[in-house]
C-alpha cells in the first residue's frame, strides 16, 4: 500500500490559484493519472482555492493551507482557510447560487468539485474558517 | 492570459490563449468590454482553441458578456471548445442560450 503526503501554505492572492492546482497535480502524478483525471483534480482545486480567496478572506494577506494525501489509489485533497466561514452551507452548495453576484461569479464552484471528484465534504464554522475535503480514486494502469 | 482581437464587419472575434481562472478573469472581461464599447460591437465570438485550463470562472466571463450584449439585442458564441473546457461549460447548462461552433469561420457565417 503506497502512502504519501504533502502540505503547502500560501498567501490568499489570486496569483497563487495557478500555483496551487499545478502543485497538487504534480503530487498526484505519481498515481499515473490520465490527462482527464489530472484536469479534474486541477479544476476542483482551482475552485476550492478561489472560494477561500473570494469568500473565506477579505484580504490577500491570509494563509491558505492545502494537504494532499495519497493512500493506495486514492487521493485526498484538503483546502483550508481560517477565514469567516460559510453562513448557510446548504444554500452555498446549490448550483448557480453565489453570495457575490457583483463579481460575475457563476455559482458553480461546489458543483464542479462534486462532479470532478469522487467525494466532497465541507466543514465550516462561522468566524473560524472552512475546510474542503475532496477525494478521488484513480484507476491504476494495467 | 493573452487576448488577440480581430473584427469581421459587425463582429468582434477574441482569440484567448492561456489559463482562464478567477485570477485572469477580471482582466479578460475588462479588456473585452473595453473593445465592445469602443467600437460598439453587438456580436462577439470567443475562441477557446488555445485555452489550456478553465474553471467555473470562465462560465461567469461568457455569461457576463452574453447578458451585456443581450440587452442591446446582440449575440455571443463560443468556438473551438475542447473537451476539458466543454465539461465545465456543460455543468452550467450554458449551451441552452449560447451557441457553440466548431471554428471561427463557421461562427462568422452563422451569427
Amino acid at each position: 500500500m503506497c502512502y504519501n503526503k504533502i502540505k503547502i501554505e500560501f498567501l490568499s492572492k489570486s496569483q497563487n490559484e495557478g500555483f496551487a492546482r499545478v502543485a497538487v497535480a504534480a503530487f498526484a502524478s505519481q498515481l499515473d493519472p490520465t490527462i482527464e483525471e489530472i484536469t479534474d483534480v486541477k479544476t476542483a482545486v482551482s475552485e476550492a482555492v478561489t472560494n477561500a480567496i473570494i469568500h473565506g478572506y477579505e484580504s490577500d494577506e491570509e494563509m491558505i493551507t492545502i494537504e494532499a494525501i495519497i493512500n493506495g489509489t486514492e487521493l485526498t485533497v484538503i483546502v483550508k482557510d481560517v477565514g469567516k466561514g460559510i453562513d448557510n452551507l446548504e444554500l452555498a452548495m446549490q448550483p448557480l447560487y453565489t453570495s457575490r453576484p457583483d463579481l460575475e461569479r457563476s455559482g458553480m464552484g461546489f458543483t464542479v468539485m462534486e462532479t470532478f471528484m469522487d467525494s466532497l465534504e465541507v466543514k465550516s464554522d462561522k468566524g473560524r474558517g472552512t475546510s474542503i475535503i475532496m477525494k478521488k480514486i484513480f484507476n491504476p494502469l494495467n | 492570459m493573452h487576448l488577440n482581437f480581430e473584427n469581421n464587419e459587425d463582429k468582434l472575434i477574441v482569440y484567448m490563449a492561456g489559463e482562464l481562472d478567477h485570477h485572469s478573469a477580471e482582466e479578460v472581461r475588462n479588456i473585452i468590454d473595453d473593445r465592445l464599447e469602443r467600437d460598439s460591437y453587438n456580436k462577439l465570438i470567443m475562441d477557446f482553441e488555445n485555452v489550456t485550463f478553465m474553471d467555473s470562472s470562465g462560465i461567469g466571463v461568457v455569461i457576463g458578456r452574453y447578458k451585456k450584449l443581450h440587452m442591446r439585442n446582440g449575440k455571443v458564441c463560443v468556438t473551438n471548445i475542447k473537451s476539458s473546457v466543454k465539461r465545465v461549460f456543460e455543468l452550467s447548462g450554458m449551451f441552452k442560450i449560447i451557441m457553440l461552433y466548431d471554428d471561427v469561420k463557421q461562427a462568422v457565417n452563422n451569427i
